[in-house]
């Protein structure tokens, strides 16, 4: 008896020790840095904290998507280094995921030389550093465009040239009715789709969900533009003469030239591992599937959209949320070809300026650490709503 | 209504001849086009003239998409490139786009490019001139190592191919040796023989470090680290101690949810506030100590998935020997758990090499950061294609090469 009550105490003791070392070693660790940080800013004549966001950042930012300038704070600059690096992911994420599905099935085709093209596609940009694709396009392909003054015209409403892509700028009356009413349409489709489920499980009648859905995505707002006074028209790009030999273009919307690159770069490199997830998730469904739904009496595209597709996506979408997050953390290469993310914003000009890299640091670490959760809880819900429904 | 018969096996001997005949025409006709700059069709309009070798081809492969025809060639021509019209089209957009880039790739790499001279004014084509890689090769190679003492690199990175190379030859038993040799005393005596400072080797500081022979040894020393830490966090990960457990997870997923770049600013500007003042830890030591971080997290994950592949039994066997925690391990669970994940370690090992370089962040210039220099030297402006291309070459070979050796791992 007192010999077993030993032996328990003694299996806690010999679990607590190793425990209580590493904490002790992590704590000790972390108490040595914090003292010398301390030490080192005090004598620098700078103390911890993070005042310093509501200073004037005093330095101007190439391209902002809300109003900034010099005479905003640091935290306004944080903020426009943050929608940069968010507009450049989002980009990204959605072209490589068209360009992914679009590679991956084509590696699957039975039509030999597309196959054999995809499946160098996916070879080539995938054993080439990303960081070299960006310098590629950047500095290599972007730089061989023409000047604005002879800048390549698609229908004289949107021009290509080396200082960046000029497009049409949407001018709204009314946005927010227009939005309200999109919004609308999208939940009279979650409405619809649901109800749709029901008939079919309960009386398998079969509705046309995906007709009705875009004719209400289409004729809902549609309506807001004929009775609720919503307008959109266009400012076109106009070429003007600066100077005898300088030419640029006013009105539009100019898009740099380093989202460009930086969105073609993202975009061509992830799509070679999205490529093969969506390979690697048609492949994992087994044949006898689609023989199983073609002997039930289904038609090709009710195999597809029915079976194959739902059972694809269960194997394809956990390891493309690891590639949009990937591409998330990648978009932080923005900082070598200058365009304005949060890496050069923050962890580069702002640091430069105030001197304060611990703060800087941790709080641009932290917000990558934010991104990529968030990504990742949303990819989870998402992921639990396609897993199978044991009944 | 039947004017023109369905191709079948009937017609086989009018149709397939007229059709192969149109098909090669229209292949002939965009080939010409793009090699020679002159127009078969150019007695019919402009527009006819640009869309008919798509309309001749897609007529030529109608013709001879017949079923079962017992020509072999027609068969498997058929099955691979012609099974429907789509597939047709696809075809022949696909060859026409192939044959119409052959042409200017070839001028611009060979037949317009500039191979001799040792200046920029030795380039007159108008493709790439090779001669800005020639000059900078040294470079690229060495980083700025000074000309005289490259022979040490060179002897290095030998001795390590030379030592690989014999251990393939030799029996099981000296292997191990030569395994020990290689991961324990010739990463330092490598080092010792490149750095310089001591046996009459003069010393070479390691900011002048820089070109490829950087990136390999980054990564061999990444590797070589990354490896040992990556099973500890893994093992960690698993423990039932909670508090080495959560830490472990926190440490992993602290490094996987930040980018590469911002752990390499942090070792560049917020490691040495955390030393007390004064210390000064060299700039390539504390970029490796980043990398290796960053790249053990991930490890730590490869290694976790081995390990809970393994079945239970074979945990419960080693402990029913009465094995302790740290002999079950190193003697029953990680040789197995291992050598299950061992294609995952080699893509862990590509994704580092793929890395590395983004240590420019840091001023440290490998292979791509070389070249940014070299393009911006104003006796070399206006290089950055040709420069690009050749180290996109370079890192294409050595990931390739990479991952089809993994990819032959996974299959056996």
């Amino acid at each position: 008896m007192i010999f077993k009550k030993f032996n328990i105490e003694n299996k806690k003791a010999r679990d607590l020790i190793p425990q209580a070392i590493t904490v002790l070693a992590l704590l000790s660790i972390i108490i040595y840095f914090a003292t010398n940080a301390q030490i080192n800013m005090g004598n620098r004549g700078i103390s911890f904290g993070f005042g310093f966001l509501n200073q004037e950042a005093s330095f101007d930012i190439t391209f902002s998507m809300i109003e900034y300038d010099g005479s905003h704070s640091y935290g306004r600059a944080f903020l426009v280094g943050l929608l940069n690096t968010i507009l450049v992911s989002a980009i990204g994420i959605f072209f490589a995921t068209i360009m992914g599905v679009i590679v991956g099935i084509s590696r699957l085709s039975d039509n030999y030389l597309i196959a054999k093209v995809a499946e160098w596609y996916v070879e080539i940009f995938r054993n080439i550093p990303l960081i070299l694709q960006i310098f590629f396009w950047y500095f290599a392909a972007l730089r061989a465009l023409p000047l604005p003054e002879n800048g390549i015209s698609f229908y004289d409403i949107s021009f290509l040239t080396i200082k960046g892509w000029y497009v049409p700028k949407f001018i709204w009356t009314n946005f927010n009715v227009f939005l309200l009413s999109v919004i609308a349409a999208f939940i009279a489709i979650y409405f619809i789709n649901s109800y749709a489920t029901k008939q079919r499980e309960q009386f398998g009648k079969q509705i046309p969900v995906t007709t009705i859905s875009l004719a209400s995505l289409i004729l809902i707002p549609l309506i807001t533009f004929l009775f609720l006074g919503v307008t959109l028209t266009f400012e076109y790009p106009v070429l003007k003469q600066l100077s005898p030999t300088v030419f640029t273009y006013a009105g539009g919307v100019s898009i740099i030239p380093e989202l460009i690159a930086l969105a073609l770069a993202l975009s061509m490199y992830t799509a070679t591992f999205i490529a093969e997830n969506v390979r690697a998730g048609i492949l994992g469904v087994s044949k006898g599937q689609k023989e199983a739904a073609a002997s039930i009496g289904l038609n090709k595209n009710q195999i597809l959209k029915l079976v194959v597709m739902p059972q694809a996506l269960r194997i394809i979408i956990p390891p493309t949320t690891n590639q949009y997050l990937n591409l998330t953390k990648n978009s932080s290469l923005a900082a070598a070809i200058a365009y304005p993310d949060i890496v050069l914003v923050f962890a580069g000009t702002a640091l430069m300026q105030t001197g304060r890299a611990i703060e800087i640091i941790s709080i641009t670490m932290l917000t990558y650490l934010t991104l990529s959760i968030s990504i990742s809880i949303f990819m989870n819900w998402y992921n639990k709503k396609m897993a199978i429904k044991e009944k | 209504m039947n004017l023109i018969a369905k191709p079948s096996k009937e017609n086989l001997k009018t149709y397939a001849p007229i059709g192969l005949f149109l098909v090669s025409l229209s292949i002939l006709d965009v080939f010409i086009n793009a090699f020679f700059n002159f127009n078969l069709m150019a007695f019919l309009p402009s527009q006819l003239s640009y869309f008919l070798p798509l309309i001749l081809g897609f007529i030529g492969f109608y013709l001879i998409r017949i079923e079962f025809s017992g020509v072999r060639f027609l068969d498997i021509l058929n099955k691979n490139i012609n099974s429907n019209n789509f597939n047709a089209l696809l075809t022949l957009f696909t060859i026409f786009i192939i044959i119409k880039s052959i042409p200017p790739m070839l001028d611009w790499f060979i037949l317009e490019a500039n191979f001799l001279g040792n200046s920029k004014d030795d380039c007159t084509g108008d493709g790439a001139c090779w001669v800005f890689i020639k000059v900078w090769f040294n470079r690229f190679m060495y980083g700025l190592y000074p000309d005289a003492e490259q022979w040490r690199i060179n002897t290095a990175f030998l001795i390590l191919f030379a030592i690989v190379g014999v251990s393939f030859f030799v029996s099981e038993k000296l292997k191990k040796y030569f395994v020990l040799f290689l991961v324990f005393v010739f990463p330092f005596l490598g080092i010792k023989l490149i750095s310089g400072g001591s046996f009459g080797l003069e010393y070479v500081e390691s900011a002048a470090w820089g070109g490829l022979s950087l990136t390999f040894i980054i990564s061999a020393f990444a590797i070589l680290f990354c490896f040992p830490i990556g099973v500890i966090l893994a093992l960690g990960r698993r423990s039932s101690l909670p508090a080495i457990r959560y830490i472990s997870i926190g440490f992993i997923e602290l490094w996987r949810g930040v980018p590469l770049i911002t752990v390499l600013f942090m070792s560049a500007v917020m490691f040495p506030m955390f030393l007390p003042d004064g210390t000064f830890i060299d700039k390539l030591i504390r970029v490796l100590i980043a990398i290796t971080l960053f790249e053990a997290a991930y490890m730590a994950e490869v290694v976790r998935g081995g390990l809970q592949a393994l079945p239970k039994g074979q945990y419960e066997a080693a402990k029913s020997l009465g094995m302790g925690y740290w002999r079950m391990n190193a003697l029953i669970i990680l040789p197995q758990a291992l050598k299950l994940v061992i294609p995952g370690i080699a893509n862990t090992l590509l994704a580092l090499v793929k890395d590395t370089p983004l240590i420019f962040v840091v001023g440290l210039m490998e292979l791509a950061g070389m070249i940014g220099l070299a393009k911006t030297n104003p006796k070399w402006l206006g290089m950055a294609m040709e420069g690009y291309v050749f180290a996109g070459l370079v890192f294409w070979v050595i990931c390739y090469a990479m991952s089809r050796y993994s990819q032959n791992l996974e299959k056996n």
